[in-house]
């Protein structure tokens, strides 16, 4: 049994080395993505361009813009006397926000009487347009207490306090879901090439004239596309710390384990496709669909699975990477042992479980 | 050493194979001889156990091929009309997979693997990619790699397809050899050359095994005198004018001449003036022993002339 599977491992391994576009896509191929998708994927936003119309022109008003600029989140690009211009340039998109101070600004301000200042956003980009009234918001309050002095009461103090994540980097919120993304489609399509190419190329026909059962040609075929699979892994998680400074807080033991867990799945899928499509063409764009978009949309990778309608969350309770990226953002940015994410592991398995015991089933038939 | 009792095959409708009965004895070499479609290769699959059959029973190396076909295929070996290696992989990685999966390993490896080198002539190219080498040499690598477990039968389903006549007959002195040495070959071919060299032929046509014996035996339809070749000019065209002739049994071409099949060798003037008169002179008529060919084409002549009444 063993020997079998050996031999089959061995001749794929083989056959990888021999077809060096597809290794260097199942081993490279992560690593580009991660990069590119790393760097292009952010939901943080800097360098918003700020036009400014201080009608007030006080040491008041000037601390106000300074405030804004010296955020790091904006940058000077206009200097307006009124405010009627704003809209050229906001359309002609020179500005994306603009910062409005009253001429009774600081008298109103020492007088401490309630003034307003306008803050105006371009709204087409809702995403972008959130995030940066956020940022508004905190550098006003900031603002606030030193203009009225210290005689203000203020009603109450909510300081906010981020864990796992001070800095708020969408880097590293994003870069678990990724590393699951790419490693769900480029496993799947890793085997779901598997049996369908021996069906097409005539040798499968003479591979079920031999002794060979079925869960040894299953895990031949499965085992080497783990291997480099486990490969790309280490070296995607290694670039997300050594890029985007992903730190890794928990251990990499369980780490392992739920890579590889999360792999079975994939693999078996892939081998399930495999077992079902009549052609290489037809296998991979089944493969290609069916990790891509489960896994871009109904996992929580960009999506919070709990903001997603009813129909939707329960679909989502078949989509691996859904666990695997749960229990990815509890080890890496937590730290945390299998108490807190055992229950995603648990659900790994099980998925694993079932796929690879279709794939059996359908690779006994084809035998 | 193989067996079949109404053997049958459905697809469907369509009866790819249909009540086919045979004995095959251990050591032989049997030829089915048919045309593509005729069912050889369904018989093929039924007997290693890739396929059920709808109908009928049979037996390989005493098991049967309905419930026992996983001591089937480790007492078998197959090479598919298809291509059955891999291209991608060198001469040694081939015999060294195919060997695994048919639990070959170890010291019996070493020594299959030299016989296999020995056997093939490939010895100094083990490290050649297959899809580098001549068709040739990868039909007898197949035929190798189907042989490394020492299997007492062997089916080979059209082996030598776009192979060269040499590489052909190089492939059949293997076939020679294996026999002697007791292994039972089980061969489908559309070669009448080839299917001269079987011990026995079995004559399939339209899923229906028609006839089944020794070639001299198989040959016997035929009365001696019988079968006329005829050398004449046109001869497409005359072979429609010799319709007309009541005594001519069935006429086909046979490349550039005409093979008649007559009731009475006597009509050999007869011809000879009919179609000189038709305008196909020069005109030789000549009585010939019958080929395996006359056999067949004789064959299906009978048998879809019996399907008609």
């Amino acid at each position: 049994m063993i020997r079998r599977i050996l031999a089959t491992t061995v001749k794929e391994l083989l056959q990888l080395k021999r077809d060096w576009r597809t290794a260097l896509a199942l081993l490279g191929m992560p690593i580009v993505l991660l990069m590119i998708y790393g760097y292009a994927l952010s939901f943080d936003v800097t360098d918003i361009r700020l036009g400014v119309v201080d009608q007030s022109r006080t040491q008041a008003s000037r601390r106000m813009v300074e405030a804004f600029l010296k955020s790091g989140y904006f940058v000077q690009r206009a200097v307006l006397d009124d405010s009627r211009p704003l809209d050229d340039l906001f359309t002609t998109e020179t500005i994306q926000a603009a910062l409005v101070i009253p001429a009774d600004f600081a008298a109103q301000t020492s007088a401490r009487r309630p003034t307003s200042i306008l803050f105006v956003l371009d709204g087409s980009d809702s995403q972008t347009a959130n995030t940066v009234l956020g940022y508004a918001r905190q550098i006003v309050a900031s603002q606030i207490g030193s203009l009225y002095g210290v005689e203000v009461q203020v009603a109450y103090q909510a300081t906010p306090l981020v864990w796992y994540n001070p800095d708020l980097k969408s880097s590293i919120f994003l870069v678990p879901g990724l590393l699951a993304f790419i490693l769900m489609v480029s496993s799947v399509i890793a085997t779901s090439l598997a049996v369908v190419r021996e069906k097409e190329r005539g040798t499968m026909e003479s591979l079920r004239a031999t002794p060979i059962r079925a869960i040894e040609l299953l895990l031949g075929k499965t085992l080497p596309y783990l291997l480099v699979g486990s490969v790309s892994a280490a070296g995607s998680l290694f670039l997300a710390w050594a890029l985007f400074d992903v730190p890794i807080h928990g251990s990499l033991l369980w780490l392992a384990v739920v890579t590889l867990l999360f792999l079975a799945g994939g693999l078996g899928w892939g081998i399930f496709i495999s077992t079902l499509a009549e052609t290489q063409q037809l296998a991979f764009q089944l493969a290609l669909l069916s990790s891509m978009l489960p896994t871009l949309l109904l996992s929580g990778f960009i999506f919070p699975i709990s903001s997603m309608p009813k129909v939707l969350q329960l679909v989502s309770l078949i989509v691996p990477a859904r666990y695997y990226i749960a229990a990815l953002r509890s080890i890496v940015l937590k730290g945390v042992g299998p108490d807190a994410w055992g229950i995603n592991a648990v659900a790994l398995i099980i998925y694993a479980s079932i796929v690879l015991l279709l794939a059996t089933i359908r690779m006994v038939r084809s035998l | 050493m193989v067996s079949a009792t109404g053997l049958t095959r459905t697809f469907g409708e369509f009866v790819a194979v249909d009540r086919v009965s045979f004995e095959v004895a251990p050591g032989e070499i049997f030829g089915f001889l048919g045309s593509n479609g005729a069912g050889k290769t369904t018989v093929i699959r039924m007997l290693c156990g890739l396929l059920k059959p709808t109908s009928g029973s049979g037996t390989v190396a005493g098991f049967d091929i309905a419930t026992r076909a996983a001591e089937i295929k480790t007492r078998i070996g197959y090479m598919s009309q298809k291509f059955s290696l891999y291209s991608d992989l060198t001469v040694d990685e081939n015999l060294r997979f195919w060997a695994g999966t048919n639990r070959v390993w170890g010291r019996q490896f070493e020594e299959r693997r030299e016989w296999a080198f020995e056997m093939t002539g490939l010895g100094s190219r083990r490290s050649a990619l297959v899809a580098d080498l001549p068709g040739g040499f990868r039909q007898r690598l197949a035929l190798s790699c189907a042989l490394l477990h020492q299997p007492p039968v062997v089916f080979l389903d059209e082996p030598t397809g776009g192979v060269d006549p040499e590489a052909r007959r190089r492939f059949w002195d293997l076939i020679d050899d294996l026999s002697a040495q007791g292994v039972t070959v089980f061969v489908t071919t559309h070669y009448m050359d080839e299917a001269e060299r079987c011990h026995r032929v079995a004559l399939m046509h339209a899923g229906e095994l028609l006839a089944l014996d020794t070639i001299p035996e198989l040959k016997k339809i035929f009365a001696p005198g019988s079968v006329l070749e005829i050398e004449c000019r046109d001869a497409a065209h005359a072979l429609e004018t010799l319709d007309d002739l009541p005594e001519i049994i069935d006429a086909a071409l046979f490349g550039n001449y005409l093979h008649a099949v007559v009731t009475a060798p006597e009509i050999v003037q007869g011809i000879q003036n009919h179609l000189e008169d038709g305008g196909f002179a020069p005109v030789k008529v000549r009585p010939v022993p019958p080929s395996l060919e006359d056999v067949f084409i004789r064959s299906i002549r009978e048998a879809e002339e019996r399907r008609e009444q």
